[in-house]
């Protein structure tokens, strides 16, 4: 694959305390492609994807090593953390509405960039929530407050905020739990269509999903990075490791 | 009860057994591949091993539940007894007193009690006196207050926090009329000497001093508000790119705005009800201010004035039982306005 590289992870070691849940973990992530992250629960999917925005700085105890690279430049030494969080669109497992109208919610992060101009706000708002294909159930009530969606709408509704800011990088934490097959599907589509223009990571714990959607897959367990290879090698009988096969045909997990 | 074979969880096993609670529906599926679910085996199960609460358990819960509910019950009943006994002083000059009438007692701004030949009871130049310090000490107080409840809990070190609480705690608990006694003499040199004001006890005097004792309460109540915000709205909203002042001013001020702006209305409660503190440092000038350099008199300081040598039963005694009355309906209409504003807010 000779797409150029958008993240770059060396050695990267992290750790809560004095326990490490990631052991020195390398790859790359190249433009314009699906990236599959999966492994059993604690693996430390969700906290290497904290890694790449440095929310991880919330967790006071956390002592990240190693480095990684977001477009050539390690993201301990950017100065605009905030702008690095914006080029990376984050959706978390749980989701969080923002105590704020659906509107407020999807506008949110481009007016903290600047953007004025109601017209564009508007068309952004729309666009955004018919990617995360929420349009049609919220449209005739933009203005009410997005806690009061169920909870799949709400996770539906992350997923538009994250998009909201046009991030060049999108992470997603298990972004289906709380969403209904059919939805996830459609969601699914827009994914693939997203990939033209944004490098996508993946965390899920359905593997299905990760053959679904994946260029390439990565397989994480316990904090150590076990295989990363195309999609269908991962997938296929014989992947590299044992373990691999075994988690992914549901026999370790 | 519990050795029955609802335990076994395999349905056909029970279509077979064909006992106890097999029902007829069941063995009339018999056969045929698809079986309804046992519906009746998850709870015949549970019942027999569900833990039974003592008799004491229960009864000491209907206890507590009776003390709470008389606790409330009994706020609602002292605020109306209150407001019942207070009334009941007044009652006799408000339905047949010599020299009054409820229009000029409103709307008249001359304030004569114990005039010799003309007794007048005009309390609009105390009204207004209410308000004006109270708002002079809002407008000091509230963005002051909300800008340091929003850097203690959200821009400074645990470190400093810390000492700016206790300081936050001190300030409140200096008594009034120590307040009085800096707005009397500290503050009003102040002010003689920076504004060249004739008198240092005026509206503007009252007006800070209220300020600098309601700072706290709105610091401290603010500070919780905030603190009570879920740490996740700050993760999800910096995660989003916002800066921390964006993150304040655009989720932690919305999400907050019911517990703030409790903090401000109990600031204005404060302010409302001060009295010893603005009875000194005012001037106590029965007078419609028309600046900040007009010396004032509040309702609460005139009751705290002259309640002392109104004979006790006289028309001017229940007048001023009379303002409280008054007081107290201002500070209600207060109240139930901000609680409309907060409705609507909700309703959005
Ligand atoms: N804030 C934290 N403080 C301390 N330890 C943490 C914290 N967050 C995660 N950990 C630990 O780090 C390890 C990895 O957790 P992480 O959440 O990254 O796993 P995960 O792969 O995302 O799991 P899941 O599939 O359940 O979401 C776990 O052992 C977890 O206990
Ligand atoms: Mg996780």
């Amino acid at each position: 694959m000779n797409a150029p590289v958008r993240i770059e992870v060396r050695d990267l070691r992290l750790a809560y305390g004095t326990r490490e849940a990631l052991h020195g973990v390398s790859f790359d992530v190249h433009a314009h492609e699906i990236l599959g992250i999966i492994g059993p629960a604690q693996a430390g999917k969700t906290s290497l994807l904290r890694c790449l925005n440095r929310t991880i700085d919330f967790t006071a105890d956390a002592r990240m090593t190693g480095s990684v690279k977001v477009d050539g430049v390690d993201v301990r030494q950017v100065k605009d953390v905030f702008g690095l969080r914006r080029k990376i669109g984050m959706v978390a497992p749980l989701p969080v509405g923002l105590p704020l109208s659906i509107y407020d919610n999807v506008a949110f992060a481009p007016r903290c960039a600047g953007l004025r101009r109601r017209d564009e706000l508007e068309a952004l708002v729309e666009r955004c929530l018919r990617q995360a294909a929420l349009w049609d159930e919220v449209k005739d009530r933009l203005h009410t407050l997005g806690t009061r969606l169920s909870g799949g709408q709400q996770q539906r509704l992350t997923i538009a905020r994250a998009l909201s800011h046009q991030p060049e990088i999108l992470c997603l934490d298990e972004f289906s739990i709380a969403i209904d097959p059919v939805t996830t599907m459609r969601i699914e589509e827009v994914l693939k269509e997203l990939r033209r223009t944004v490098t996508i990571l993946l965390v899920t714990n359905l593997t299905q999903q990760a053959r679904r959607l994946a260029d390439r897959t990565l397989f994480l367990w316990k904090g150590e990075l076990v295989e990363l290879d195309r999609t269908e090698v991962i997938f296929s009988e014989h992947p590299r490791e044992r373990r691999t096969y075994e988690y992914v045909n549901g026999m370790v997990g | 009860m519990t050795g029955r074979e609802g335990q076994s969880e395999h349905p056909n096993h029970r279509a077979a057994g064909g006992e106890g609670v097999a029902s007829g529906r069941e063995a009339a599926g018999g056969g045929a591949g698809w079986k309804p679910a046992p519906q009746d085996s998850p709870r015949g199960q549970g019942e027999g091993k569900r833990p039974r609460r003592s008799g004491w358990a229960r009864a000491g819960e209907r206890v507590i539940e009776g003390v709470i509910r008389t606790s409330g019950v009994s706020a609602v009943l002292f605020v109306l007894a209150i407001f019942f006994f207070v009334f009941r002083e007044a009652a006799p000059v408000l339905f047949g007193g010599e020299h009054f009438k409820l229009l000029p007692f409103l709307f008249s701004v001359e304030w004569y009690p114990t005039s010799a030949s003309n007794v007048r009871y005009g309390t609009l130049a105390l009204t207004v006196g209410t308000f004006s310090v109270t708002a002079l000490a809002m407008v000091l107080a509230v963005p002051f207050g909300l800008g340091a409840a929003v850097f203690v809990s959200e821009f400074c070190g645990p470190r400093l926090k810390e000492t700016l609480k206790v300081v936050i705690e001190l300030l409140a608990a200096i008594p009034s009329v120590v307040w009085g006694f800096i707005g009397l003499t500290v503050m009003s040199r102040l002010i003689v000497h920076f504004t060249g004001a004739p008198v240092g006890v005026n509206l503007l005097n009252g007006g800070i001093i209220l300020a600098l004792m309601s700072v706290p309460i709105i610091v401290s109540i603010g500070e919780d508000a905030l603190k009570a915000v879920p740490d996740s709205y700050r993760e999800a909203g910096l995660a989003l790119g916002a800066t921390r002042w964006q993150l304040v001013y655009r989720v932690l001020l919305p999400a907050a705005r019911n517990g703030l702006l409790a903090a401000v209305l109990l600031g204005v409660g404060r302010a409302v009800g001060e009295t010893m503190a603005v009875l000194m440092a005012t001037g106590h000038a029965v007078n419609l201010p028309l600046g900040v350099f007009d010396s004032v008199r509040t309702l609460t300081a005139n009751v705290a004035a002259e309640l002392g040598e109104a004979p006790a039963g006289s028309d001017h005694y229940r007048v001023l039982f009379l303002t409280g009355v008054l007081l107290f309906s201002l500070t209600f209409v207060v109240n139930l306005v901000a609680d409309l504003v907060i409705r609507g807010w909700r309703r959005k």
